[in-house]
């Protein structure tokens, strides 16, 4: 049982000018769990690319089982015995599952030259049985849920027969339904003698799932521990490197004093093959009010937002901004006319900013169509940008510097700045700290408080729901597109919010 | 029965026609199955053409002529493979440089064999067979039974092509990499040595497209004898929905396109009693114009099968986050 | 053993360092093969350079081939900028040269100060029409505007070919078939020995820098090439600036069809372009799609056209070379990219203890 498996010395990784990983030492023993802890950009991932073989350390070694060995490709990796279930799944959408099995193990043609597909599928049955996975293996990936993907990567890694299994951030985007489930697949397959590695920066899941775990800052180990003997306070100290409060604040609010911004009455939105991805969904938003939105992902939340925003083609209801109704106005209509909202989108570099272009560029993006003449004024957009830059406190080079080149929490400094700078009534954001360090992300919540103290309306779209009860004043379930309920966040936990995600409603009962 | 000998002999020269289109086609669909859009099918048929050509004439051994074709069109292909799968360069404007160097080399090299003909040990087994009896079928005796030994040969690779797609190990790595490269990897398969294989495998066969022209159908050798039949076979990728057995159809279909544009100046049709004529070049924007149609009707039909690789026209490298 | 990695872009020093390095290995590498076809490299390097810039003539001469593409290059480069890929250069060039031959056998006694303008006005609009169509398909259908604007190419080819051959045949010609010849008032006037086409690309060399570069249109652009999902976003009227964009890309180069129909070639035929519309593409692809830059290198692709056509008469060497030598070049230049990103690092390997 204490016997070491893998063992990572004095690992060293940079892109470009970023250093990655710095000098790590980490190690796993045969039949662990093994959480590798640390904060968005720290290094977990990078790591975790090099003992899968996928990038190649710049210095440092590997061993397994006491040998030395180096991994030139994944297929060394795989030979080795070592399984990853990336974050983005690297699975083909127009392939079935059992496709996508065979070919990740396609190299061995020893077992022959044709894909022979029964004997794949009894393979197959056989390791769901063993560890108690559900699939069904003549599925195109492009009708699986989420979680069924991750089920197939698992199986992927499983068939090829490894014996050590790295999942990173597996429980992001499920329920805490189906992280349970998974955890208990997890259980099985340590008792079947595998060693697991586990990629989180949730607490609550270290805590339950792993034996030991290992902590990373700033692309250096900083310390392995038993897990038995630590908690979430000790655990945050370490990754963030200084003692910090896990409780965010919240604003208190005064009903009376609310005025009410948005109105949005039976919004429907088409999605694709005949469903509605928006299904009749009403709620009210007042000014100096948070209200969060919670979902699996791809329940509606983006539709939501896109539909407010005019991003997004209506089927029908009603979306009431400010006792007018903004139903139909495009993006353009809604600059052009004043209308105070701000919407901070999911995919900043995407939507919300040119990653190419400079930060003066991109302060301009949308107030450049309200100032006179045929050409650009970028002495006005100058100002701005050092306006913004300073007020937000940026770190950048100057305001001419490519927004793609700065960091993430940079980056959507950037985006928020510009958003907030228009002075809305409503600011809609969609996952705003996703991908950002704990410190970064504190400052997010700070800008929005602040917001909700100058009395603007902010929907929050969030995906943790620790957060969500933290920072909202109430939260409105989405599942397939229906509201589930909407309840205060004071008094709703976690497992409540947790079955309206998987589509029970408000007091448990089961809605279509 | 002058008519159905006439449709006998136009149906037999429709497959000919389409036969260097079938080859081009088939190369083209090897590039874009590991995710490379190369518009170099052109230069490479072209090489593929006077290489061919050349050493026919100087070993007169058809066996090598057909080899050394192909083996040109592998290496330009190759070099297109360096630029864009180690170098990481971008996939169109390479395809388009490759069919200049390709036509300029190609003219270059055959400046002197311009007057040459081939001997009679090479056009002797290429010739037409014309199978007794079989051959003699009405209508599609001729188009079936009645063809060079190379038209078969194309057809054998389109069906292989196919058999390795669909079914095998490799075939499906293929795919996966074409559409998913970074799954490709994670999955262990060596995506470097799958893309330059396939790639060059592709200049293989559109090396051989291009010498069916100068060996077998013409067979002599002219300045950019190929006359666009590398940019028909790219558009035919799509019209086949890359797939090899319907790139068959699809390359006889646009044979025959060609065929009718060669073979009649001005075609007439009766119509309300006057005559109208419709010349040549309209039969030949046929083809260009089906594939438009064609194109329209898969981006409609919206079927995930029915697309183009998703990585089509990326390049991959495996450190890039 | 050798490793991949990457790192940050190149100062402008390096990057200056690195074009010249690598057009300096391609001519050697290109030398090589012609010395290993028997040919003397430095002789054929400095006819190529005598050839095309070598006397009055010769320079008059490469400056008629460079208007083409670099107006060519210049309208590619709008698209591109839009990362629409319009390849349909070629086709458009068609159009925008019958456009304007239509419009002088229709109007045929014009004076010269109505005729011209009136031609090149038709060509910008016939090319751009001929672009708007895989435009429209592409923006409301999602069709591949690659492969549609490519076959587009040779619709328009054919066309004018059908042309050629047909009703607008000129019954004087007597060997090959060939379409009417341009009258005094439909062709464009000469200034300094070279037909004011010059003129005409070089206002538009400007024209489109401070376009692409000060305007909000040119903005729109660039916004609208990155992600189109953020000029919607940013509440940018996304169908017309592509339909705009699109349309001026088109136009500028049926505008180089008319130019070389009427100021070099004298009549519109089915090669007048000699497959300029592929060339402009890799001239403004190496350019960057600046404008200026663009400048820079059409004319070194006219240089090493010309100076190609001159070897054939000086050494005998068939004009064909110079596509070999464009090829090798390229193909240099091409894979050179990948420095200003890359690097390849050499790792020794590991010593097992």
């Amino acid at each position: 049982m204490d016997e070491i498996c893998v063992k990572l010395e004095g690992i060293c990784k940079s892109f470009g000018s970023v250093v990655a990983n710095n000098n790590i030492n980490f190690d796993v023993r045969s039949g662990e769990i093994h959480a590798l802890l640390g904060e968005n950009g720290s290094g977990k991932s990078t790591l975790m690319n090099i003992l899968s073989g996928i990038y190649n350390p710049d210095a440092g070694h590997i061993e397994l089982f006491s040998k030395r060995v180096s991994f030139a490709s994944p297929k060394d990796s795989i030979k080795a015995g070592i399984g990853m279930v990336h974050q983005h799944f690297k699975l083909v959408d127009v392939l079935t599952a059992k496709e996508n099995i065979i070919a990740n193990g396609c190299d061995r043609l020893t077992d022959g030259f044709f894909t022979s597909g029964k004997a794949m599928t009894a393979r197959i049955n056989e390791i769901e049985q063993k560890y108690g996975l559900v699939l069904d293996p003549d599925k195109k990936i492009y009708n699986m849920s989420v979680s069924e993907k991750q089920t197939c990567e698992i199986l992927k890694v499983l068939c090829r027969g490894a014996k050590i299994l790295i999942l990173d951030e597996p429980t992001a985007v499920l329920t805490p339904q189906e992280i349970r489930v998974l955890f208990e697949i997890l259980r099985n397959m340590k008792r079947q003698g595998c060693s697991i590695i586990i990629i989180t920066h949730k607490l609550a899941e270290v805590l339950e799932i792993s034996d030991r775990c290992t902590i990373l800052r700033r692309g250096q180990s900083i310390k392995t521990l038993n897990t038995a003997e630590t908690d979430a306070r000790e655990l945050t100290e370490l990754m963030v490197g200084r003692p910090i409060s896990l409780d965010i604040e919240r604003v208190p609010i005064e009903r009376e004093k609310l005025k009410p911004i948005l109105n949005v009455k039976d919004l429907t939105v088409r999605g694709g093959e005949g469903l509605n991805a928006l299904d009749r969904v009403s709620f009210d938003l007042s000014g100096g009010e948070i209200l969060g939105v919670a979902g699996i992902a791809g329940s509606g939340q983006k539709e939501l937002c896109e539909a407010i925003a005019g991003l997004e083609r209506v089927a029908g209801g009603d979306i009431i901004f400010k006792g007018s109704s903004i139903l139909r106005l495009t993006p353009r209509d809604i600059i052009r006319r004043g209308i105070t909202m701000s919407f901070v989108p999911e995919d900043r570099l995407g939507m919300g900013l040119v990653a190419s272009m400079s930060i003066i560029d991109n302060v301009l993006l949308k107030s450049y169509q309200n100032m006179p003449g045929i050409f650009m004024n970028r002495t006005e957009g100058r100002r701005i940008a050092d306006d913004i830059i300073e007020r937000f406190d940026i770190s950048t080079p100057s305001p001419y510097h490519i927004v793609s080149k700065l960091s993430g929490g940079n980056i959507q400094k950037v985006l928020l700045g510009r958003e907030i700078n228009l002075n809305p009534d409503l600011l809609i954001t969609a996952y705003p700290v996703r991908g950002l360090d704990i410190g970064a992300s504190y400052n997010i919540y700070d800008m929005l408080n602040e917001q909700k103290r100058k009395g603007v309306a902010i929907l929050f779209i969030g995906e943790d729901l620790d957060v969500l009860l933290g920072l909202c004043d109430r939260i409105m379930v989405l599942h397939a597109g229906k509201v589930m309920g909407i309840v205060d966040a004071d008094k709703a936990t976690k497992e409540e919010l947790g079955l309206m995600m998987l589509g029970h409603a408000e007091n448990g009962r089961l809605k279509g | 029965m002058e008519w159905l000998n006439q449709l006998s002999l136009f149906l037999q020269t429709s497959v000919q026609m389409g036969t260097p289109i079938l080859l081009g086609t088939l190369g083209c669909i090897m590039n874009e199955k590991v995710g490379h859009t190369n518009l170099g099918v052109e230069g490479m048929m072209l090489m593929g053409a006077i290489m061919g050509f050349i050493t026919g004439v100087n070993t007169g051994n058809p066996v090598l002529a057909i080899l050394a074709s192909g083996l040109a069109g592998a290496l330009l292909a190759l070099v297109y493979a360096v630029i864009t799968v180690t170098f990481l360069g971008n996939h169109v404007v390479t395809g388009l440089v490759l069919t200049i160097f390709g036509t300029g080399l190609s003219s270059f090299a055959g400046q002197s064999y311009t007057q040459s003909n081939l001997p009679e040990s090479v056009t002797k087994p290429l010739a037409s067979l014309d199978l007794p009896l079989v051959s003699d079928i009405p209508i599609l005796g001729n188009m079936l039974f009645n063809q060079s030994i190379y038209v078969y040969i194309s057809i054998l690779c389109a069906i292989l092509l196919f058999i390795y797609m669909k079914f095998t190990k490799p075939g499906l790595c293929m795919r996966m990499i074409g559409e998913n490269p970074a799954a490709a990897d994670a999955s262990g398969i060596n995506i470097t040595a799958y893309k330059y294989i396939h790639i060059c495998t592709g200049g293989f066969l559109c090396g051989m497209g291009g010498a069916y022209l100068s060996l077998v159908f013409v067979p002599r050798w002219q300045e950019e004898l190929t006359a666009g039949m590398g940019w028909i076979a790219v558009a035919l990728v799509i019209f086949a929905t890359w797939d090899p057995l319907k790139a068959i159809f699809g390359a006889y279909l646009f044979g025959a396109m060609r065929a009718l544009g060669l073979k009649i100046q001005n075609l007439k049709i009766p119509l309300f009693g006057h005559e109208v004529t419709i010349a040549s070049q309209f039969l030949d924007m046929i083809p260009y114009i089906m594939t438009i149609v064609v194109l329209i009707i898969i981006t409609l039909r919206k079927k995930k099968e029915y697309q183009a690789p998703a990585s089509l026209g990326l390049s991959y490298f495996r450190e890039d986050r | 053993m050798l490793k991949i990695q990457k790192k940050q872009g190149l100062t402008h020093k390096q990057e200056v360092i690195l074009r010249i390095s690598t057009i300096m290995i391609a001519l050697i590498a290109a030398g090589l093969i012609m010395a290993v076809l028997g040919y003397n490299p430095f002789t054929m390097y400095s006819k190529l350079i005598k050839g095309a810039l070598g006397s009055k003539y010769n320079f008059t001469s490469t400056i008629t081939k460079c208007i083409p593409l670099l107006i060519l290059s210049l309208g590619v480069s709008i698209a591109f900028k839009m990362k629409f890929w319009n390849i349909g250069a070629e086709g458009q060039f068609y159009m925008g040269a019958f456009g304007a031959t239509w419009v002088w056998l229709a109007l045929p006694d014009l004076p010269a100060i109505v005729m011209l303008p009136l031609m090149l006005l038709t060509a910008l609009v016939f090319g751009g029409i001929w672009a708007l169509i895989p435009a429209l398909l592409k923006h409301k259908l999602g069709t591949s505007e690659t492969l549609v604007t490519l076959m587009m190419n040779y619709i328009a080819i054919k066309w004018v070919t059908y042309l050629q051959y047909g009703p607008w045949k000129d019954p004087a010609e007597k060997n090959m078939p060939k379409i009417f010849k341009f009258t005094e008032n439909s062709t464009l006037p000469k200034l300094f020995g070279v037909h004011i086409g010059w003129i005409i690309a070089l206002v538009l060399v400007v024209l489109i820098y401070v376009m692409m570069k000060y305007t909000k249109f040119g903005f729109e652009i660039s916004v609208l090439g990155e992600n189109a999902q953020t000029a919607r976003y940013a509440g940018m009227n996304v169908t017309r600036t592509l339909i705009l964009a699109v349309l001026l890309s088109g136009g500028i180069c049926g505008l180089a069809g008319v130019i070389q129909a009427t100021g070099n070639e004298g009549r519109l035929a089915a090669d007048i372009s000699a497959g300029l519309g592929f060339t402009a593409i890799i001239t403004a692809w190496l350019a960057k799609l600046s404008a200026p830059m663009i400048l820079v290198t059409s004319f070194l692709f006219a240089v090493l056209l010309q100076g190609g056509a001159y070897l054939q008469v000086a050494m005998q060497i068939p004009a064909s070379v110079s596509g070999v030598i464009q090829g090798i070049i390229l193909f240099f230049v091409l894979a050179s990219e990948f420095f200003t990103n890359y690097k390849i690092v050499v790792c020794k390997p590991e010593v097992n203890d």
